[in-house]
């Protein structure tokens, strides 16, 4: 009774600003200084340089910023919601929902501005989402990799849909141009749209307690005094805005909110609230790092950073599935 | 005493009689019955469709030279689309009995990612030359070869080892797919319009894709995979009691798993190979399969679904050649179809 000296628990550094994480930012720092000067347009010595720098390289490092935070914490979330670690926007269905969205509105107006168009997609991306979500309570699983597998199939069946419309219409190239995402056409002008995404990462920072209990499953959530049903309508919604705004202005960005939130559990574990700002940045960082490959591996032409980010994001992910099969948790 | 012992004689079930005592594949002589009427029914249909498709709206006048020409170049149609039903019908349900599971498809193994990169980066490399002089057999021969590689290499490298897992090596098939598909777009923008127009025609599965050369390679393929397949539908029926109980009644699980998904493998890849990507027939097929047949043997099976396979195929491009006028959607209306009905089959199954 006496001998056993109490020690105080030994915790886990849980603070949200460590050094580590200043670090973190200090490196994405560095990478988006490098985005601002990289480029074929010589900034610092022609006459319009510096013009020329505000009109596209700042306004392409800021999306970069954004796009890379939101989709990485989309991803997040739906896994939370799921509770499934290879659910994301792209492996659910919901990037295919959006680009229909987006080519409904194309249809119903001609020549539709950017906000219709944002608001067409990002109504269809929560609808597809929801419908995902109703599958995965109606349907129990004997294995969570059958649900990445059903989502790609339903993407599978909602792109054919939109492959049809765009053939009628004659506008199937310039879908694959829409889908393939990319930091080409982010101009200043074109893009401050995206700043929407701001508010989104806010929310999930403020709600991450909230999703953290409800990626308890339902009952646990509605013991400790949740409302289950209005937590999953909300991050639903936080996900189809993300989602729907980044497809129209950016494209798609596969694989992006799959592999950065497993990297950081990878890493340290499943604490939502300090891991939140990782998954921010490192999501930021990965877009960027892509970004400039990108632009420097053809220069003095670009690739879409979608065929970077598919490429790597596909081979991270199957490293991720080796790795768990190895270590027998599937 | 007498009371509790238990009849030595106790009267047997009334059974149809000379017939041996064993349970077959149908449990009562109604459902045999229902069967061979099935059978019958979709044969029928089948030779509605094919003589219809040969014949209908012929402009020649009957029993001239060129009526049978016509009907000559409209009978090599049909006979791929036979070819395709038995490919894509036959390894899906194959595939389905040994992934235990009637929600998945062999094609969504990235063979049409695969196929959707050969012809595209074909036409980047070579233009509109390219993507003509690509026809051969030997076109034809190369991309089966690619697409076997890649399956028997994932087959041999996920399903093999202590950490052996169908469902990994699903996803990773799936995800290399998607990585081939970033490729495949990006090539895709550098073309101009009128390449693109040529490509397209490829990308959607059309049996005016099929060409008759190929046919020396394609059709021994098939029959061979078909008969593997046949020849171990004993084997297949043990293994859709699950792993467990197939292991238990002596099958070989891993060995069987891998050659039955090799022939799955050959008949997909010929199919892809021929026609072009058809993601969701095979499924569509099956699943009316299952229902039609409604037995668990596959000697029963097989023959149901790639005869379900040639009418839907068949019907689905009588009517949209002749009453929709648009037979190059076809594909993409039996991927609507059959894409809605895997979600409510999904959703009324409520299990994976």
């Amino acid at each position: 009774m006496t001998g056993t000296t109490t020690r105080p628990r030994a915790t886990r550094a849980a603070g949200l600003l460590d050094w580590r994480l200043l670090i973190g930012v200090a490196v994405v720092g560095v990478l988006l200084v490098a985005s601002l000067f990289v480029g074929v347009y010589d900034i610092v010595g022609a006459e319009d340089g510096w013009q020329m720098f505000f009109i596209t390289r700042v306004p392409r490092t800021i999306a970069l910023v954004l796009a890379g935070a939101a989709m990485a914490m989309s991803g997040l979330v739906m896994q939370l919601l799921t509770q499934n670690r290879f659910v994301e926007p792209t492996t659910t269905g919901t990037t295919e929902w959006a680009g229909l969205g987006l080519l409904a509105t194309m249809i119903v107006f001609p020549n539709p501005p950017l906000l219709v168009r944002m608001v067409g997609a990002v109504i269809f991306a929560f609808i597809g989402t929801m419908i995902f979500f109703a599958f995965l309570r109606r349907v129990t699983l004997r294995s969570s990799l059958i649900v990445p597998i059903v989502g790609i199939m339903l993407g599978a069946v909602v792109g054919s849909v939109s492959t049809f419309v765009a053939l009628q219409t004659n506008s199937l190239q310039n879908l694959g141009v829409w889908f393939a995402g990319s930091f080409i056409s982010v101009i200043e002008g074109q893009y401050e749209v995206l700043w929407v995404v701001v508010l989104i990462v806010i929310a999930i920072f403020v709600v991450a307690d909230r999703l953290t209990v409800a990626g308890l499953g339902e009952d646990i959530a509605t013991n400790v005094g949740l409302n289950y049903n209005r937590i999953v309508l909300l991050g639903t919604g936080l996900i189809a805005i993300a989602t729907g705004v980044v497809t129209v202005v950016v494209g798609n960005l596969p694989f992006l909110g799959l592999i950065v939130p497993n990297i950081v559990s990878m890493i340290r574990g499943d604490d939502l609230r300090s891991n939140l700002p990782w998954v921010a940045l490192l999501g930021v960082g990965i877009v960027t790092a892509c970004d400039i490959i990108s632009r420097v591996i053809i220069m003095p032409f670009e690739v879409p950073v979608s065929l970077i980010l598919g490429i790597v994001g596909a081979a991270v992910f199957i490293a991720l599935l080796l790795r768990q099969r190895r270590a027998g948790a599937l | 005493m007498a009371l509790i012992t238990a009849a030595p004689h106790a009267p047997a079930a009334p059974r149809e009689a000379s017939s041996p005592r064993r349970s077959g594949a149908f449990p009562t002589p109604r459902a045999a019955r229902r069967y061979w009427l099935v059978v019958a029914a979709l044969v029928g249909l089948a030779l509605l469709f094919g003589t219809l498709l040969i014949s209908y709206a012929n402009p020649m006048p009957l029993g001239t030279r060129g009526f049978w020409l016509i009907a000559q170049h409209r009978s090599v149609a049909v006979f791929v689309m036979a070819l395709i039903a038995v490919c894509q019908a036959v390894a899906t349900v194959a595939f389905q009995t040994v992934t235990n599971n009637r929600i998945l498809t062999p094609s969504i193994m990235g063979f049409e990612s695969l196929y959707r990169a050969i012809q595209t980066t074909s036409v980047y490399l070579f233009g509109l030359a390219g993507l003509v002089s690509f026809t051969g057999v030997w076109s034809f021969v190369f991309q089966v070869v690619i697409m076997m590689a890649l399956a028997c290499a994932l087959y041999g490298w996920l399903l093999s080892g202590r950490f052996a897992n169908l469902q990994v090596m699903l996803l990773i098939g799936i995800v290399i797919g998607g990585g081939l598909g970033a490729v495949s777009s990006f090539m895709q923008r550098l073309l101009t319009p009128s390449e693109f127009d040529v490509l397209t025609a490829r990308m959607f599965g059309s049996v005016s894709n099929a060409n008759p050369a190929y046919f020396p390679v394609a059709i021994p393929l098939v029959v061979v995979s078909v008969a593997v397949l046949w020849a171990m539908s004993r084997s297949l029926n043990t293994l859709s009691l699950g792993r467990d109980a197939a292991v238990n009644l002596g099958v070989n699980h891993r060995r069987t798993m891998i050659i039955v998904l090799i022939a799955a493998s050959a008949l997909i890849a010929t199919s892809t190979a021929l026609v072009g990507p058809l993601t969701f027939l095979g499924f569509l097929v099956a699943t009316l399969a299952y229902q039609f047949a409604d037995t668990f043997d596959h000697r029963y099976l097989f023959p149901v679904a790639a005869l379900t396979g040639f009418v839907v195929l068949s019907a689905a491009y009588f009517v949209m050649n002749h009453i929709f006028y648009g037979s190059g959607v076809v594909s993409i209306i039996i991927e609507l179809v059959g894409g809605t009905v895997f979600l409510i089959v999904i959703l009324k199954k409520g299990r994976l």
